[in-house]
């Protein structure tokens, strides 16, 4: 890669900044307490909540910098905080 | 070096500084006029909103801000599009400015503003000093520093050869003294138009905002790509050295006026005392020393045009075969007590083989007065010098004791 004047880039040039390396700790989902609300998808700050074909969601680790945010909103303490590990 | 002028009288206007500026930048047509009024910049966008309202700035926007850390926010997008774009601030507006002066040069985008130089609060000042510009040297802008309305008014087309040249791309702060420059009348040529299209092309950047063409300008950079922005942006500057050189070679090519490039000499052939200045002090310091040579005092002058890029090479030059050199700076690195010329000289030569003594002295803060008077007593303490080596490094050389 060289770096053009200024660093103007393409669009979409983000998708390689993988964000997901400053986390602490991840979300982890338990799927017996999920009731598929989407309130976790909609409050994700960084769009890494991805929905599935049953309608459950599961993290995008490569982008979830681990902010808690969608954990501390769920409604029914689906999502738990978990330390990552080397 | 001498000062070369194009003295001819029928083509001179008396006018304010301030107005001066505002046509310039009028004939070198921006696109996109964005600022907030602050004393004392305040005449010169009045005067640039006069010329919109009066139809005399085609295709350009004016575009009317809250404050001025939106006056540049707007400039960024509007020069990423392609404009030529203006502004002007001073003081408390300029360190308003600090957060986007970084994004403006880091994005590589050829912003010209004028800074009427003001002291910076507390306590509140609006009077001169150059403190605020000089709290800016690390964003990333050239800063060039005027002499006289004359050199203010031409120093703004130059500015925009230098900052849109290829090998630049760096914005550029024209720094005039306020009051002392943008308030006074003095007779000078107003830049004329024809000459102006023939020495600036019209701004024709590579890369703009383009809907058609979708484009990111300012994007993330990680620490694998960080370092090597900054290292680009420095490379740019070391390039600004030659092409602030160039713009005023060039500049007296069509006008016929020269000012020196990143410097300028005044009786320093022979000089054992080579005084080191920026801004309108240059002249009350010109005067003292056709006094002082008439006495015999063999007293040179340095005109530092360029604070940003630094013109070490072009200093040294100057300064080498002196015996004692004074930096006269008009602020103060607090914490250091030094005036940040001084600094910069001082620490330039190091591991040279230039063995000269270096001293700063701090005048003028807040708009103090800077007579003849201040400027012999300068010259005296480095005959000191010359004789019994250095006793005070930097100090205060107008400070009231009595107020203490």
């Amino acid at each position: 890669m060289s770096i053009r004047l200024g660093g103007v880039c393409e669009p979409g040039s983000t998708r390689v900044n993988k964000t997901g390396g400053w986390r602490t700790f991840r979300p982890v989902y338990d799927y017996d307490k999920c009731i598929k609300c989407k309130l976790c998808e909609l409050l994700c700050p960084d769009m890494s909540v991805l929905e599935w074909e049953d309608g459950y969601f599961q993290f995008d680790y490569d982008f979830c910098k681990g902010c808690g945010i969608c954990a501390n909103e769920c409604p029914k303490d689906a999502i738990s905080m978990v330390l990552e590990e080397k | 070096m001498a000062v070369i002028r194009d003295l001819n009288k029928d083509k001179m206007d008396v006018v304010e500084g301030s107005y001066a500026v505002a046509h310039s930048v009028k004939v070198c047509k921006p696109n996109v006029i964005s600022a907030y009024p602050i004393t004392p910049q305040t005449h010169i966008v009045e005067d640039l909103s006069q010329f919109m309202a009066d139809g005399e700035i085609p295709n350009c926007e004016y575009i009317m801000v809250e404050s001025e850390f939106s006056a540049l926010s707007a400039l960024v997008g509007s020069a990423a599009v392609g404009a030529r774009c203006y502004s002007a601030t001073t003081s408390q507006g300029l360190e308003l400015m600090h957060e986007i002066l970084f994004n403006v040069s880091g994005m590589r985008l050829p912003i010209v503003m004028t800074i009427a130089n003001r002291a910076v609060s507390a306590p509140i000042n609006i009077w001169n000093d150059q403190q605020d510009s000089i709290s800016q040297r690390d964003t990333g802008w050239i800063q060039l520093y005027a002499e006289d309305l004359q050199e203010a008014s031409d120093m703004t087309a130059q500015a925009y050869k230098i900052a849109e040249d290829k090998d630049v791309m760096l914005p550029a702060m024209v720094c005039m003294d306020g009051f002392i420059l943008s308030h006074v009348y003095e007779p000078l040529v107003l830049l004329e138009q024809d000459l102006v299209d023939e020495y600036l092309p019209p701004y024709n950047p590579e890369l703009t905002l383009d809907s058609k063409n979708p484009m990111t300008f300012g994007a993330f950079a990680d620490p694998e790509s960080y370092t090597e922005f900054r290292y680009l942006q420095q490379k740019a500057m070391n390039n600004a050295l030659a092409k602030i050189e160039e713009a005023a070679s060039d500049f007296q090519k069509v006008f016929g006026r020269y000012y020196g490039g990143l410097v300028d000499e005044y009786e320093t052939e022979d000089a054992e005392i080579i005084l080191m200045a920026m801004g309108s002090v240059i002249g009350t310091i010109k005067d003292t020393i056709d006094a002082l040579r008439a006495k015999g005092v063999k007293v040179g002058l340095l005109k530092v045009r360029s604070f940003r890029p630094f013109p070490v090479e072009a200093i040294h030059n100057v300064i080498k075969n002196a015996k004692v050199v004074v930096a006269i700076d008009k602020n103060i690195s607090l914490g250091l007590n030094e005036g940040a010329l001084f600094t910069e000289t001082k620490a330039s030569l190091y591991n040279t083989s230039i063995d000269v003594p270096v001293i700063g002295r701090m005048i003028g803060h807040g708009g103090r007065d800077i007579p003849v008077s201040t400027i012999e007593k300068i010259v005296d303490e480095a005959a000191n010098v010359m004789k019994s080596g250095i006793s005070v490094e930097s100090q205060y050389a107008d400070l009231k004791e009595e107020l203490l």
